[in-house]
């Protein structure tokens, strides 16, 4: 894979976000389509390849009215579309189409024509998992971080801190959903949820979508935006069951798919301007400093209380509030990656100072699976 | 904290697993192991993840194993009467598997990392009995 013969030229969220009980889930992917297919100023008819998760590719593309010569279904969970994007790039380099549109939509707080999310009893997870308990990402996502937190003697004040430095960000931003700044005291004294997880350190459930377009780089300075380069791309998957995670402290799939997309774009991690990671909750960004080596072993939590990812930070990180403050439909990846396009184009709404290198880690499944893509800028640098 | 095991969903066994169910209805933990590498392994399936050898056999584990990692759900679950852990347990034999911890209180002060715990089996069903642990020297 070569670095930099893929941009984003259209990129776009559903206009509103929320609670869009207007609208069904379809729809969702629909208006987030027609608004990046608008950024981009293309016509539907300029598509010829569909990615997408959450509903089919197949009545994505119907829907649309796209008869496409290429389509990825791939569905991992919330890191599905930083996959799409690096297929979308194997697609358009080996010419299998010339022009992809990726779509997300999620009808996640209003349940609008949303499909159901449950283990089969005979599954694995239905027979060693479910009959204990669990409901969904609160009390399953959450599980490791006790041992994490003891392994790398990272505190829980520390953790919280995770939610208070997005809310700074999100402050600064009109669509986040919640701006009012908040204390580390007030994250730990907050609602218990799923001990240690407090309401302050879980994700949002909201409603919304977003969309992206990708061309070759040599014909991406043709569109009315400046082009986000793709420089590096990488995936994995490690288990759908968090009973089996290998290190109960570490993510295989984080630290699998991030070396190879570092490794792709020939870059180190000093040359990056702007992080994302997919914080469905707290502990999230925690996990993914250290495993994509930006922190070592039990620094990430200190980084971040020190406000190294902070507004003026060193290393500004979930820069829209992430998705404890901005927004989280159920699979956020989308949504990080609309960011890291509007903070390397310069028109984020808590814009980072010259933005050349953005990564954009996700998070699929409970540490199921992995996605990062890391944009730039310019082609090569 | 009490559980209606009547409430708790009920486990629907594969040709996989089977000899798993089948141990625990009577009074057996059984884990797989792998003749060639010596990996055992869980949850079942009948090859080695390790080595994806075939020659497998099945085991009994001891019971014993240590308080891996928990949450302690406050939200209501029609099987449980009140906040409740969700417990990843790791088991003398090197595999980890999620459950439930009877016999202790359902508190962060309680419920210590690496704490021993000792394997007990609970019917849910004719057919089905579902591994719980709780802390080792209990007598349920």
């Amino acid at each position: 894979m070569s670095r930099g013969e893929v941009a984003i030229v259209g990129a776009a969220e559903t206009t509103e976000l929320g609670r869009i009980p207007h609208m069904s889930q379809i729809q969702l992917h629909a208006d987030a389509a027609l608004n990046a297919l608008a950024d981009a100023g293309l016509g539907i008819s300029d598509i010829d390849g569909v990615a997408t998760a959450g509903e089919s590719p197949t009545g994505v593309a119907h829907y649309l009215g796209i008869t496409p010569n290429w389509v990825d279904g791939t569905a991992v969970g919330g890191c599905s579309f930083m996959l799409h994007v690096r297929h979308a790039v194997a697609a358009i380099e080996s010419g299998l189409c010339r022009c992809v549109l990726i779509t997300h939509g999620e009808s996640g707080r209003s349940n609008v024509g949303r499909g159901g999310r449950v283990s089969a009893a005979s599954s694995l997870q239905g027979q060693f998992e479910s009959p204990y308990g669990g409901m969904g990402p609160t009390t399953i996502f959450t599980l490791p971080v006790l041992r994490f937190l003891k392994e790398t003697g990272t505190t829980l004040a520390e953790m919280a801190s995770v939610a208070v430095s997005q809310r700074q960000w999100a402050g600064k931003n009109p669509r986040a959903t919640l701006k009012t700044p908040i204390t580390v005291d007030e994250v730990l004294n907050d609602r218990m949820i799923a001990y240690p997880f407090t309401r302050s350190q879980c994700c949002l459930v909201t409603d919304g979508g977003g969309a992206l377009i990708l061309v070759a780089a040599d014909r991406a300075e043709d569109f009315p935006h400046k082009p986000v380069y793709i420089l590096g791309t990488g995936e994995s998957t490690e288990t759908p069951m968090i009973s089996q995670m290998a290190d109960l402290t570490t993510s295989k799939a984080f630290k699998v798919s991030g070396a190879r997309a570092f490794s792709e774009a020939g870059i180190d991690h000093g040359a990056v301007d702007h992080l994302m990671i997919y914080d469905a909750f707290a502990h999230l960004p925690l996990y993914g400093l250290e495993d994509l080596g930006f922190c070592g072993r039990g620094e990430a939590g200190a980084f971040i209380a020190e406000g190294n990812t902070l507004p003026g930070g060193r290393l500004p990180m979930n820069t829209n509030g992430g998705g404890l403050s901005y927004m989280h439909s159920g699979m956020y990846g989308m949504y990080a990656l609309q960011e890291s396009v509007r903070q390397v184009r310069g028109t984020a709404a808590a814009q980072v100072d010259a933005v050349d290198v953005s990564v954009c880690h996700g998070v699929g499944g409970m540490f199921a699976a992995s996605g990062t893509v890391i944009m730039g800028s310019s082609a090569t640098r | 904290m009490r559980i209606d095991f009547t409430q708790v969903p009920v486990p629907v066994p594969t040709p996989e697993t089977e000899h798993f169910w089948a141990g625990t209805l009577v009074g057996e933990l059984r884990l797989q192991q792998c003749i060639d590498c010596q990996t055992t392994y869980f949850p079942p399936r009948p090859f080695c993840p390790t080595c994806a050898s075939r020659a497998i056999e099945i085991v009994c584990a001891s019971g014993r194993g240590s308080l891996a990692s928990y949450v302690i759900n406050q939200r209501p679950h029609p099987a449980f009467d009140g906040p409740y852990a969700i417990a990843l347990v790791e088991l003398e034999e090197g595999v980890r598997m999620m459950s439930n911890l009877l016999n202790i209180e359902q508190t962060p002060d309680a419920l210590i990392l690496d704490m021993p715990l000792q394997v007990t089996l609970q019917p849910l069903s004719d057919d089905i009995v579902l591994p719980y642990f709780e802390p080792r020297g209990s007598r349920s």
